[in-house]
């Protein structure tokens, strides 16, 4: 009993220890506020944070800049592929104020939240060569009209079509979808096993950028130029209900909304699918002509349909921004200058397929034979609407993917999950 | 701290009277514990303190309408992290999330404990090929629980393994529903189910063979004797099995996370909403309430269990039925 009374005096102490450990934690500093710009100074070594580099081009492409500038190495910092996982250690980094990521590779629906939350530095607009860059790209680098990263890669929806049926059964592909409904009344019937339509249904951010291009493409907006939401509208009901009725009518196959981007590509390339709605890494994948796939030059590219001419994609891709806790930002500035470069950008589509942002690049003849989808690709992203720019993005995400979620397994009205979608979407974005 | 750990520790002289060794030694001993309960406060004690901080506390909201910036800092809430579990949308969802975890933790350990009990029954048998069977039985318990519901996602999904064997249309397991919350049970009982049969097959290899001799010479059935004798002999061990399985099963997070995906009504339990509001949406108040409150759960039940169906955790009453 003596030693009883001792552990919890010990404890005590601990308890009063770790008391005073945390009170120091909670404390991150906050750099001043300013309208223009803050001045980036400082050369020396950088670090370059990103999600894995599956090219594995970038490894060269940073052994470029470190041959020809020796006292601005850049260290490359990969994080793991999936994207929450990425942006929570980009978070925690920003968190603790550490100096170790420079430069960050940030998905483009992180803007507002990375900016708002003074994570990353305002950057110069004069400083780059924003009127060579698509102008729909720059937009997802910009928050409250100011400039906090620099598109490299960007990325729209295509709708994936198999040329070989639409031909036999002398079809266009579709540009609205009365015409996609038409040719999979014409086609499928006489198909077994082949679906009409699918694209990324399960519940994840998948979701958020179908069902946003679903109101986009009806000529509805999720979040308005305003920062309002306006969800609840007739326009978006009638994109919401592009999915939802395509459930109930079976022209989306039930299993697609189990379907993240890799389910739909192997029902894609197993034949499954007449019309699916992907990204353009698809392409390569699908065309393989070592067995894995039954659909390789089967198939053709176009841009998305929508309820009265050609849909709006949802914008992908990733911009470079620069940590504001980072020291040497003048080499990040000139390393993000030499990376968004014309070169730079045409050796990275050559090599990884990736979809560029200068937008030159789309229109040069030899690149179109290598990409035959590059031109689909610039109108897709050049009428390509971004996601929600809200700090609260994730959670904001969260109700879009429940509100679409529960409208297409039936258990709501699309009506009811709007109106509910929008009394959320109200809260989340007040003040 | 450190010279406390460093601090050469005399070892006293073995006392020879047994009159006085009880100051002398219990001062050593508090003295060689106190580096371990050191690291005990700083691994346990401080994160539970300093969740407990954050319950009380929320991120400031809103933005400059100007700029576009975010205030910054927390606030002092007081309970309205607690309170806000039982009102609204986000109460909704946290009961929601109650309810599966406690109904994840009745149906899933109530299978585990008949199947593992059978496990346990066959595995104890004596026969050709027990080290096999044994070896077998053990390898879902083995296998790291996010790899095996990567491993279930495979067999549940749309065209997996599951829709060929079962008739009729195909069943989308992995979507918001029942069908998921039976997936999870079912994964959860194929992963847990040796665990409880390896203890309680400890528990069954130290009831003595007289016991069922005398009750084969006394004519008993097998039927009453696995009633009257073994599960009597093996509850004990049992118990404990079952307590532990309760305490992991109210904490389950990898298996709804990995097998059926977060943010669905069906299966998401405490853990991973409290995940997801501090990891995915930065609102550490809310999550460390959340876990506040799991931990009471948790400690209410095993406080509840162990008074009421006298699991013997710590030993105390070993060796009564030996």
């Amino acid at each position: 009993m003596v030693t009883q009374g001792r552990v919890k005096r010990a404890v005590a102490v601990a308890a009063a220890l770790a008391l005073g450990v945390s009170a120091c934690g909670s404390e991150t500093e906050s750099p001043g506020q300013s309208t223009a710009p803050p001045a980036l100074d400082g050369v020396g070594p950088i670090t370059l944070v990103t999600g894995k580099d599956t090219s594995g081009n970038l490894q060269n492409q940073l052994d470029g800049w470190n041959a020809a500038h020796p006292d601005q190495k850049v260290t490359l910092i990969e994080l793991p592929e999936d994207a929450d996982a990425q942006r929570q250690q980009m978070v925690q980094n920003a968190q603790t104020g550490s100096d170790t990521y420079t430069v960050l590779n940030l998905d483009v629906v992180w803007t507002a939240e990375f900016a708002a939350n003074q994570w990353v530095t305002q950057l110069p607009e004069s400083e780059f060569p924003l009127d060579k860059l698509l102008p729909a790209t720059v937009e997802t680098a910009k928050y409250f009209k100011r400039l906090y990263g620099i598109p490299v890669a960007s990325d729209g929806g295509l709708l994936y079509y198999r040329k070989d049926l639409l031909d036999a059964a002398g079809v266009q592909p579709p540009t609205t979808w009365a015409e996609l409904d038409a040719a999979c009344a014409k086609i499928v019937p006489a198909n077994p096993g082949l679906s009409c339509y699918a694209g990324q249904f399960e519940k994840y951010e998948g979701l958020t950028v179908n069902f946003s291009e679903a109101v986009n493409s009806a000529g509805g907006e999720v979040v308005g130029e305003d920062g309002k939401p306006v969800v609840n509208s007739e326009n978006a009901k009638k994109g919401l209900d592009f999915l939802v009725e395509g459930v109930k009518s079976g022209r989306i196959p039930q299993k697609a909304r189990t379907f993240k981007e890799e389910e739909g590509r192997r029902a894609f390339q197993a034949g499954e699918l007449l019309f699916h709605r992907q990204w353009p890494y698809q392409y390569a994948e699908a065309n393989a002509t070592d067995g894995s796939s039954a659909v390789a030059g089967k198939f053709a590219v176009a841009p998305l349909p929508g309820l009265d001419g050609l849909g709006a994609s949802t914008l992908g891709g990733h911009n470079y921004a620069i940590s504001s806790f980072a020291k040497n930002k003048k080499t990040a500035l000139d390393f993000i200058k030499h990376m968004v470069d014309e070169k730079q950008q045409r050796e990275n589509l050559e090599k990884t397929s990736i979809a560029p942002t200068w937008a030159s690049l789309y229109d040069e003849q030899a690149l179109i034979e290598k990409f035959p989808y590059l031109t689909e690709l610039k109108t897709s992203i050049e009428k390509a609407k971004k996601r929600p720019a809200v700090v609260k993005y994730q959670e904001v995400s969260s109700a879009i993917q429940e509100a679409a979620y529960s409208a297409m397994s039936g258990t709501t009205s699309s009506a009811d999950a709007l109106a509910k979608l929008q009394t959320r979407l109200e809260e989340l974005t007040k003040g | 701290m450190a010279t406390l750990i460093d601090a050469p520790i005399t070892p006293e002289p073995p006392a020879k009277a047994p009159v006085g060794r009880k100051a002398g030694v219990g001062r050593l001993a508090a003295l060689l514990v106190s580096p371990t309960l050191l690291v005990l406060g700083l691994v346990v004690a401080y994160p539970i303190v300093s969740a407990l901080r954050l319950a009380f506390y929320q991120r400031n909201d809103g933005v400059d309408p100007e700029t576009g910036l975010r205030l910054t800092g927390d606030r002092f809430v007081g309970i309205d992290n607690f309170t806000d579990m039982f009102v609204g949308d986000a109460g909704e969802r946290f009961r929601n999330a109650l309810l599966n975890t406690t109904t994840f933790t009745i149906v899933a350990v109530s299978l585990e404990v008949v199947l593992g009990i059978l496990m346990a029954l066959v595995m104890h048998k004596a026969f050709k090929g027990r080290a096999l069977v044994r070896a077998s039985i053990l390898v879902p318990w083995a296998v790291p629980t996010a790899i095996a519901g990567l491993l279930w996602r495979w067999i549940f999904q749309a065209d997996g393994v599951a829709n060929d064997l079962l008739p009729g249309d195909p069943v989308l397991w992995t979507t918001d529903g029942i069908q998921a919350w039976f997936a999870v049970i079912i994964a959860d009982t194929w992963k847990t189910a040796p665990f409880i049969g390896l203890l309680v097959l400890a528990g069954l290899q130290v009831i003595s063979n007289e016991v069922y001799e005398a009750a084969k010479l006394d004519g008993a059935s097998p039927w009453k004797t696995f009633w009257s004798i073994t599960l009597p002999l093996v509850k004990p061990t049992l118990m404990v099995a079952v307590l532990f399985r309760i305490l992991d099963t109210l904490r389950m997070f990898d298996l709804p996370y990995t097998l059926i995906g977060p943010g669905k009504n069906a299966t998401d339990t405490v853990t991973v909403i409290a995940f997801e509001e501090a990891v995915k949406f930065g609102k550490y108040g809310p999550a460390s309430a959340y876990a506040i409150f799991l931990f009471l759960y948790v400690a209410v039940v095993a406080f509840v269990f162990v008074r009421l169906l006298g699991a013997d955790v710590v030993g105390a009453r070993s060796g009564r039925n030996r």
